[in-house]
């Protein structure tokens, strides 16, 4: 028995900020100090403090090292591992609970206290490669519940009455999404969507990475609910942690019998599949992705018929979000009524949020649904960076909408994001603060679902682009009045007329960000300029007259002939020749050039 | 690994035999051992103290109610010193522990 254990995460963020070489001299140094046999070194899935990382955990104190460097290992070693004294200089101190001590363990700190992990429990706890780890975490309990103790409509029952939701954007009741599936049929499926495509967003690929056998145990369920013997799991190519670690837990899975022939001696049978996608952001849709696994260029089709009556290979199939997998078995474990018992009257359990942009703790937290935005930002979220005001929080990605600063108390479920013109989207989370200008922000979603829009249907691939155009112009000071009512009726003709979602959700950026930020829209239009000082276009480079001494320097280095005056009377900037080069801010002996 | 899993019971075997393999990462137990670890701790055989008490729990299976823990704040007259926290009740301080009192201590500290 191991008297301590030393947890370094191995997802995404940590790896690429050297955890690995972390792990290397930890296993060197715990080698030479002779302690292999008493301390354990496990790699586990994310903690979610991803801005912190390398991140090492060590039990039994749950001390928090952050930002770990080899360099640091000797002294971690000797110190805390040998001597039982925690190196509280490097670690983590949150500074959010406004403390100066550091913090003790995990559960002390800002940023975890108000989580509720469900989806992501066994995240940063568990070795995703050891599936006996998960088995001691009461793995693949839910699956023998129900193959022994539960009919499929049993289960199904179960999903349906703890009000589970579609965890991937559009948040369809999943118990119901099962029951369309259950009509007679020789052959049927279960897809995973792990096409985790919005920028900014990251949940999937956590618990893929820390927690595999959480969606393979789901399937499996979902299998047994609607009489599928087949699944398939959809993963970007870009993720190859998550996909070696997905054919790491499948591999075990089958050596234990748990995936395969006869599973728990019940007849029943269930083997899964990775399919590997090229990242192409419609294939997270999921006719789009049927289609590709099928072999075909992924694009999507007209629904209905809906993949539960015809999907893949044109069977009823049932096609679930990671996330929302990753929720079945506890379900299954803890009751209906214990999921239900947490969230908002229509939106039930918790939901896992990607924060990004101009926050102070960049990484993945799990709160129950509901939760107000104020909490997510301010408090676990740790605040805006540099003392800046908070603007907007984009929600949905490239398919959902901003919330301005007023409805920061608004609590976060899908009812009201929907009601104030953005979406749950699969959770990304981006937060903006008074530097970002909104109509960039607008401009660079639709940047990417232009270039992410498949082609095939014209209100998509024609209309986005014009949308696009016309940002363009806007934030490059050629806006025209008019245009703000051009982007709405586009917008909401795009929104009628698209194929796929991807196309129906693509103008909400736009139209979220004149809903709550028109005088933004109208200062680029009418005034040609960018109240934020984004659009470099629009900068514009002024002599304070107070200031100026008249001493015609800068009109004397200035390019293109843009300042003129008379010597010892303030000069002035012609802003139909400037060029905004800078080279008269450079010039100024008195500080009276100012750019904005 | 080629054994497969066919009941409830193989799923719970392996859960027993991991339990102390992941119990440490769940929190604290109830009750906590604390081996004084400072360098005269070390040198009047703390170390051998602490495997001791280690070994002794993982006999017993009593890896959820003890946690077994070191600390260099722990000093004082008598090394090795090995203190007894108990949820709700006043710390007991054992001094010149050897490890043959490890049983009787792991025993104490899970009643």
């Amino acid at each position: 028995m191991y008297r301590a254990h030393v947890l370094i995460c191995a997802g995404t963020g940590c790896t690429s900020s050297g955890s690995a070489q972390v792990r290397e001299a930890l296993k060197k140094e715990l080698e030479a100090k002779g302690l292999t046999d008493e301390v354990k070194v496990v790699m586990t899935g994310c903690f979610g403090l991803c801005a912190l990382g390398p991140i090492m955990i060590v039990y039994p104190e749950g001390s928090f090292y952050a930002r770990v460097t080899a360099d640091e290992i000797p002294e971690i070693v000797e110190e805390h591992l040998l001597k039982g004294r925690p190196v509280e200089r490097l670690i983590y101190n949150d500074p959010v609970a406004g403390s100066t001590e550091p913090a003790k363990s995990l559960n002390d700190t800002a940023f975890y206290r108000s989580q509720r992990r469900v989806a992501l429990r066994n995240c940063g706890v568990i070795d995703p490669e050891n599936i006996d780890e998960y088995i001691a975490r009461r793995g693949y309990e839910a699956l023998y519940r129900c193959l022994c103790e539960k009919t499929p409509q049993e289960v199904i029952d179960t999903v349906l009455a703890s009000g589970l939701r579609g965890r991937g954007g559009a948040g369809f009741p999943t118990g119901r999404k099962w029951q369309f599936a259950t009509a007679p049929a020789p052959k049927k499926y279960v897809v995973c969507n792990a096409d985790e495509g919005d920028p900014g967003a990251f949940m999937d690929r956590s618990v893929l990475e820390g927690d595999p056998h959480a969606v393979i145990e789901a399937m499996a369920i979902a299998g047994y609910a609607i009489g599928a013997d087949e699944g398939y799991i959809y993963v970007r190519a870009e993720y190859p942690i998550a996909v070696k670690r997905l054919g790491i837990a499948i591999k075990q899975a089958r050596e234990y019998g748990l995936l395969g022939k006869d599973i728990f001696g019940t007849g029943f049978n269930f083997d899964i599949q990775l399919r590997l996608g090229a990242g192409a952001f419609v294939c997270g849709e999921e006719t789009a992705l049927l289609t590709s696994i099928e072999g075909n260029r992924g694009e999507p089709r007209p629904r209905p018929p809906f993949p539960a009556v015809k999907g893949l290979f044109g069977k009823p199939t049932v096609i679930n979000n990671v996330e929302t997998y990753a929720n079945v078995a506890q379900i299954i474990l803890n009751g209906p009524e214990w999921f239900a018992s947490m969230g908002t009257e229509k939106s039930k359990g918790t939901k896992v949020f990607a924060l990004g942009g101009k926050i102070n703790h960049t990484g993945l937290v799990e709160i129950p649904m509901g939760t107000p935005l104020r909490t997510i930002i301010e408090e676990i979220g740790g605040g805006i960076p540099n003392g800046k005001k908070f603007k907007a929080a984009q929600t949905g990605g490239p398919s959902g909408g901003c919330i301005p600063a007023s409805l920061i108390d608004t609590p976060v479920d899908y009812d009201n994001l929907i009601a104030i013109g953005s979406m749950m989207g699969s959770g990304g989370l981006i937060v903006m603060d008074e530097d970002n200008c909104m109509v960039d922000i607008a401009k660079f979603f639709l940047e990417f679902t232009v270039s992410e829009s498949c082609g095939k249907c014209a209100p998509c691939r024609i209309g986005t682009r014009r949308m696009l155009d016309i940002l363009t112009r806007i934030t490059e000071g050629k806006g025209e009045e008019g245009d703000i009512e051009k982007l709405i009726e586009l917008g909401n003709e795009i929104k009628a007329t698209a194929l796929c979602g991807l196309g129906q959700t693509a103008p909400n950026p736009v139209l979220s960000t004149i809903r709550y930020f028109r005088d933004e829209y109208e200062a680029h239009i009418k005034e040609k300029r960018c109240p934020a000082g984004a659009c470099k276009a629009l900068a514009k480079i002024t002599i304070d007259p107070e200031k100026c001494k008249g001493c015609s320097l800068c009109s004397t280095k200035c390019p293109v002939g843009a300042i003129s005056g008379e010597v010892r009377k303030p000069f002035v900037i012609d802003q139909s020749k400037c060029i905004k080069c800078g080279v008269c801010l450079a010039t100024c002996r008195f500080g009276a050039i100012s750019k904005k | 690994m080629a054994v497969k899993i066919k009941t409830i019971e193989d799923l719970e075997s392996i859960r027993a035999s991991m339990r102390d393999k992941i119990c440490l990462r769940e929190g604290f137990a109830d009750a906590c051992v604390v081996v004084g670890m400072g360098t005269a701790g070390i040198d009047a055989g703390a170390r051998e103290v602490l495997h001791a008490l280690v070994d002794a729990v993982d006999k017993k299976g009593l890896c959820d109610r003890v946690t077994v823990m070191q600390s260099g704040a722990v000093t004082g007259e008598g090394a090795p010193i090995v203190e007894i926290r108990k949820k709700g009740a006043d710390t007991v301080v054992k001094t010149n522990v050897t490890p043959a009192d490890a049983e009787a201590i792991v025993a104490e500290a899970a009643e």
